[in-house]
């Protein structure tokens, strides 16, 4: 059951070692100084893991879900914000892939090539239009070979440090749905400015930023697609999306299993350690049971993928997303426990962990979105 | 057995008072206070003026006639509505307080109580140590008799308010291969010789109380510095739980009953599908669990106040109450944030702040897992099993 290849067993080595030798020893300072991680761009990059789905076409490793999944767990293990960063460059990269012409794949998708660093987003979120994405007001209007767009979007992951990346809008809101386009921006547009970088409680190294667009001039061969597109472009990309949360949310996770078990072994207390204590061994019981079922059932998902096993494979990674992020919660905030005063002390990295793990289960669909895509798709249409 | 709360005329009068200082004069300042993570000597300042911080004390050094268990409850619930760094403040002074209160010679208290309350001083509570935490009996510090006096030697960690208090209750050995038979308190001045403050704890959350390392070498206390007996220590400890675990479940109380304003509020403002969130089931079902776990932990803790007040045994429902109103406080924080979606997330918002503050309720004052131990121990206990 999930064998790894000698290819795919290599590359999770790979990303084990940079993520313990270089990731792991900068994750607290990251979080003090919510400084944006240019240390894990270059070493993803220079190991060919920034963009690990990228067609070989377009000059990239080409990898599966599972071996990406497998890579953000790896990376999530030793810091939640720079798996976090590996994500939000796939969400950048799937919608061209899925949805452009060839002639922006080609231009756009090669930039992402080999040892690049160029870094990408997806702006979909509005401070109106989170879970309700159809209720975005920034708007598109054709005018001669270019769109003029106008609106703001919010919570950008690598929204400001992105040298491109796809922004959602109505070109006709008149449609609902359907009138939802996706384009193309570069970050010297005249007419996008940035606003401020979000002060979050955890996952503080990354960035997360609020964008304006006024008046911004987007040439038309930029257009992801067709008009209208859009809507169902997001949500492949975000049905994906929730894969890639879920592997984080499981590297979070059994980050603070293995802090909560070296702490109970080392702790000593009643002239034992702690580890002996039965009511520590039910939580760490639990801890890892809870992980191995939410790792379980991402692999799970992301093979789904991979096999093309799309319809169900959307369900399983809604299943996953919710299952997973819960799972680093609870997980993230026993380890708090096991390590009890220390615990709660910056000195540990498991309060960082918890509050990593909160956002988890918010982002890319809240675990309550991620209950009703789940629960109306196992329950089949009306 | 029908023990109900004692919620006289007095009280909510007084709650009334409590609630709208902490409104108006400390919730402006809670988001500072967190981010400054430095002790707050305005806040200090009204506690005094409203009396909170000798509460506990006997009335004629500003503590009420009666009641002063739930009273503690009170005004520990509603500033930590706002700000539970504020609202510990209190706790920590009867906590420290509670050595000196019970148990020694009139003489002696009257002297330590009027001077606390004459120049505002605070009382730091030092027993946990890095080897001691839930463990009490497995501490350290030793204190040993020469001559009139007693030389303490140990360290002392997690202390709050450690360093801005100017008194401490420190607990010792003095019998060297003592078990907990052999723990004392004494009370330290902190301007001893030998006594120094260490490093202030960069925390989580409840980050504008002050916790801090309290290192004594050859600190000398005149033996009338004793607290009660000597070898008492262990059984004060245990009696200071009966009134802090309530107080610590009022914390978490104070901490869930913000967070959960602050989801209801924002559910009846914020639209999504073109419905107030507060609308939709899913989020109906996250208030009503919140509201009941509250008005259950809200029994639990006004339950094990007024049995506490009455004198009775208290020691299972005290420890309910802590174990269920932390973990109740834990969750709700967590879900509020989840009401909140991604500005939750930010410090832009304040239940953020209520989730890092909430944890600690689950861990200081015994850990939830010992308040387990506690409770089945009594449960057991009452139909003759001793464990």
């Amino acid at each position: 059951m999930f064998k790894l290849n000698d290819e795919q067993r290599m590359i999770v080595e790979t990303v084990r070692r940079i993520a313990r030798k270089e990731l792991a020893p900068v994750a607290a300072e990251l979080d003090v100084t919510a400084a944006f991680p240019h240390a894990a761009v270059a070493a993803f990059a220079e190991n060919g893991v920034l963009n690990p789905l990228l067609p070989a076409q377009y000059g990239g490793v080409e990898l599966g879900l599972f071996t990406f999944s497998m890579i953000l767990e790896e990376v999530a293990r030793a810091c939640a914000a720079s798996a976090l960063l590996l994500i939000a460059q796939s969400d950048g990269m799937l919608p061209i892939l899925h949805g452009g012409s060839e002639a922006l794949k080609e231009k756009y998708l090669t930039r992402l090539a080999d040892d690049s660093r160029q870094l990408t987003a997806l702006a979909a979120t509005e401070p109106s239009a989170g879970s309700d994405i159809m209720s975005m007001r920034t708007k598109a209007v054709r005018k001669d070979d270019r769109y003029v767009i106008n609106g703001q979007k919010c919570f950008i992951t690598n929204g400001s440090v992105a040298d491109f990346f796809v922004v959602y809008a109505y070109t006709d809101a008149s449609l609902g749905a359907r009138g939802i386009s996706a384009f193309v921006v570069e970050k010297d547009f005249p007419g996008l400015s940035y606003g401020k970088n979000e002060n979050k409680m955890g996952m503080r190294g990354s960035i997360n930023s609020e964008l304006f667009f006024e008046d911004m001039e987007v040439p038309a061969e930029n257009l992801v697609g067709e008009e209208g597109g859009g809507f169902v472009n997001l949500m492949r990309t975000l049905a994906m999306s929730r894969l890639f949360c879920a592997s984080q949310a499981v590297g979070i996770g059994q980050a603070a299993l293995d802090e909560a078990i070296a702490y109970s072994r080392e702790r000593i207390q009643f002239g034992n350690p702690i580890a002996a204590l039965s009511p520590i061994q039910f939580m760490v019981a639990d801890m890892a049971a809870a992980v191995e079922s939410a790792r379980l059932l991402t692999y799970k998902a992301a093979c789904l993928f991979d096999e093309g096993e799309l319809q169900q494979a959307e369900t399983n990674a809604a299943l996953a997303k919710f299952s997973a992020s819960d799972t680093a919660m609870k997980v993230t905030t026993d380890a708090v426990q096991i390590l009890g005063g220390y615990g709660y002390m910056k000195d540990y990295p498991v309060e960082r962990m918890m509050r990593d793990a909160k956002l988890t289960q918010i982002y890319t669909g809240t675990n309550q979105i991620m209950r009703l895509v789940a629960g109306r798709s196992i329950l089949g249409p009306k | 057995m029908h023990q109900t709360d004692k919620m006289t005329e007095e009280l909510t009068i007084f709650r009334e008072a409590v609630s709208r200082a902490a409104r108006e004069k400390i919730a402006p300042l809670a988001a500072s206070i967190d981010e400054s993570g430095e002790f707050n000597r305005d806040v200090e300042a009204l506690c005094w003026d409203l009396g909170l911080l000798t509460l506990t004390f006997p009335p004629e050094f500003g503590g009420l006639e009666k009641d002063s268990g739930t009273a503690l409850c009170i005004a520990v619930e509603e500033i930590a509505r706002y700000c539970a760094s504020s609202a510990l403040l209190l706790i920590i002074q009867a906590v420290g307080s509670f050595p000196i209160v019970h148990g020694i010679a009139p003489e002696m208290r009257d002297r330590v109580l009027s001077r606390i309350r004459d120049e505002r001083e605070l009382v730091g509570y030092l027993v946990t140590e890095p080897s001691g935490g839930s463990d009490v009996a497995a501490i350290k510090t030793t204190a040993t008799r020469d001559g009139d006096e007693y030389v303490i030697n140990g360290q002392k960690c997690f202390a709050t308010n450690g360093g801005v208090a100017s008194l401490y209750s420190v607990l010792a050995k003095t019998f060297p291969e003592g078990d907990r038979k052999g723990l004392s308190f004494f009370l330290v001045e902190r301007d001893r010789p030998g006594l120094h403050v260490g490093r202030t704890e960069n925390k989580l959350g409840q980050r504008g109380s002050n916790t801090t390392e309290v290192f004594l070498d050859d600190v000398r206390v005149p033996a009338g510095n004793l607290l009660g007996q000597e070898g008492g220590g262990f059984r004060t400890a245990m009696r200071d739980f009966d009134m802090s675990r309530p107080a610590i479940a009022a914390q978490a109380l104070g901490i869930a009953q913000g967070a959960f304003e602050a989801m209801v509020k924002y559910s009846i403002q914020r639209r999504t599908f073109g419905k107030l969130i507060a609308e939709h089931q899913m989020i109906q079902a996250i208030i009503a669990d919140a509201a009941t776990q509250i008005e259950a932990a809200r029994g639990l803790v006004y339950r094990a106040a007024a049995l506490y007040d009455d004198g009775k045994r208290n020691t299972k429902i005290a420890s309910m109450a802590k174990c269920f109103a932390a973990d109740a406080a834990m969750k709700i924080t967590t879900d509020a944030i989840q009401v909140l979606g991604g500005y939750g997330y930010t410090k832009d918002f304040e239940v953020e702040r209520m989730f890092r503050d909430a944890k600690l309720t689950q861990i200081f004052e015994g850990t939830n897992q010992i308040q387990r131990i506690v409770i089945a121990r009594e449960v057991l206990g009452e139909v003759g099993v001793s464990i």
